[in-house]
């Protein structure tokens, strides 16, 4: 079977709307640990409730990817660099997974259950454990940097593939 | 024209500095609250305090305001926390002058509610970032503090109650309030803003308490010798009541409502109860209660949580250290 040209449209319209999603939570999550302005509560809700949808999202886009033949790398890259780029896009899809279950964990702990968008809300323990919470919390922080900083490594190489290397790797999510 | 543009980008910044007071985030909030020596794995404010648990008694007046399963008739236990305000968990209980109980409501595994509440019944000041600033002339002394409070008019019904509020000898002669509004949510979609306090049914002068943690005992005792109770005491705004201004008293005509009975029947120190591990953040709410727009209550969440963030981290490793010492 030969490889297509470009990632299949429900491919790219996961990635885009991802890729909003996911930068829109991680400066909402920034901004809302330090304010203290009277619209926290409503990005913090937000925050919550989109989690709710990441976690959805991720796993629809996995199954999607699982099923869809995707474009080859291009033939000069070395073995490695080929490596490097398969194994920094599973460590994004376990970031993205990672990123809303420990979030979800550290309200779990602290006995706080979500919200979401006022349709239900997601159960949490009935006692708190602060053990598990600190852990959960300080996970979902180290988390996030770690997401952000393979974001600005993903965004990188495909900034290179385009306008260095000049290959189809950015055109074919285009 | 170029001179234009620049007035125009200019304009933001006068508008923002002709805005007083400066902006603060909740990190620099909690960095004020506890001092330049944090006392690690405690809350960063009302450090001080014990565990207590019991349960409100509802009588159902209040079912008809809000649809939260706790104003139907009924039992439901909690756990609370009675404390003083402060940095120091070791402080002494008689110098406090702010003292506090906070509940825990655990009513199922999707509705949540806790409460923290103040003897004073309003704030001095109505945003976070001139709170901040009162902390800071409390802790620069009684001039900086008196200077504090003549640029801030608002603060007049906080020292109108502050004039002719007594301490009392007894956390169970205490009148707590909610001081932040919140809205009431019924079965048909009616909101209603309220107030609270859970008012005392006993009297207790001040005056032969000693010691360094005098009302912590007399509370253990109190509370061993028979059951401590408050009238749960709900008051309803008015249309002329602003629910977003908590240095705003409303008049004592506004109607009240009592929901029932807060039964206090058991403490524990708190390192050895329950209630040392919550965050008792007054926007964890149950359906049929939601937050209003008023800017303290709004800062609540944020500044808890730094603080709750800190002290759960330090606990954490803090048992690590232990397990591993083992």
């Amino acid at each position: 079977m030969s490889k297509p040209a470009q990632f299949s449209l429900s491919m790219r319209i996961l990635h885009w709307g991802m890729a909003a999603l996911v930068l829109s939570m991680l400066a909402a999550g920034l901004l809302m640990i330090r304010s203290l302005e009277p619209w926290q509560l409503t990005i913090i809700t937000l925050h919550k409730a989109f989690g709710v949808i990441a976690v959805v999202l991720v796993t629809v886009r996995l199954l999607n990817r699982l099923r869809h033949q995707l474009p080859a790398l291009p033939d000069d890259l070395s073995a490695l660099q080929k490596k490097a780029a398969t194994a920094s896009h599973w460590l994004l899809y376990s970031l993205l997974f990672a990123m809303p279950v420990s979030g979800y964990l550290m309200q779990y702990f602290a006995a706080r259950p979500i919200e979401v968008f006022g349709w239900f809300r997601l159960p949490a323990a009935l006692q708190v454990d602060i053990y598990y919470y600190a852990l959960f919390r300080e996970l979902h922080g180290w988390l996030a940097i770690a997401l952000a900083g393979m974001i600005a490594l993903h965004v990188g190489a495909a900034l290179h593939h385009h306008f260095i290397r000049k290959d189809n790797v950015l055109k074919s999510m285009l | 024209m170029k001179h234009l543009y620049l007035a125009l980008l200019l304009l933001p910044a006068i508008g923002l500095s002709a805005q007083p007071p400066a902006r603060v985030s909740a990190q620099q909030f909690v960095d004020l609250q506890q001092g330049n020596t944090a006392f690690a794995g405690f809350r960063r404010a009302h450090a001080k305090g014990l565990c207590v648990s019991g349960e409100f008694r509802s009588n159902g007046n209040l079912q008809s305001y809000s649809k939260a399963s706790l104003f139907q008739p009924g039992v439901t236990p909690f756990v609370g926390r009675l404390s003083i305000a402060g940095n120091n968990p070791t402080a002494p209980d008689l110098k406090a002058p702010v003292r506090s109980l906070a509940l825990s409501f655990s009513l199922s595994r999707t509705e949540q509610w806790r409460l923290a509440m103040n003897t004073p019944p309003v704030m001095a000041v109505a945003d976070p970032h001139s709170f901040y600033q009162q902390i800071q002339a409390i802790q620069a002394g009684p001039d900086a503090i008196k200077q504090f409070f003549a640029a801030h008019p608002e603060s007049n019904g906080f020292l109108t109650w502050a004039a002719q509020y007594q301490p009392t000898g007894s956390f169970a002669a205490e009148t707590y309030h909610s001081i932040n509004a919140f809205y009431l949510l019924n079965a048909n979609g009616e909101q209603q803003a309220v107030r609270w306090a859970m008012q005392p049914t006993v009297s207790v002068a001040s005056g032969n308490l000693l010691g360094n943690d005098a009302l912590q005992q007399e509370i253990a005792a109190r509370i061993a010798a028979d059951q401590v109770v408050f009238d749960w005491v709900f008051t309803l705004a008015d249309a002329a009541d602003d629910e977003t201004n908590s240095t705003k008293a409303w008049p004592a005509s506004r109607q009240q409502i009592t929901a029932g009975q807060i039964v206090l029947t058991g403490s524990t120190a708190q390192l050895d109860g329950d209630c040392h591990a919550i965050n008792f953040d007054p926007l964890v709410l149950p359906t049929g209660i939601t937050a209003t727009a008023d800017p303290i209550l709004r800062a609540r969440s944020a500044a808890y949580a730094e603080s709750y963030r800190r002290r759960a981290k330090e606990q954490l490793q803090g048992a690590l250290q232990e397990s591993s010492n083992e």
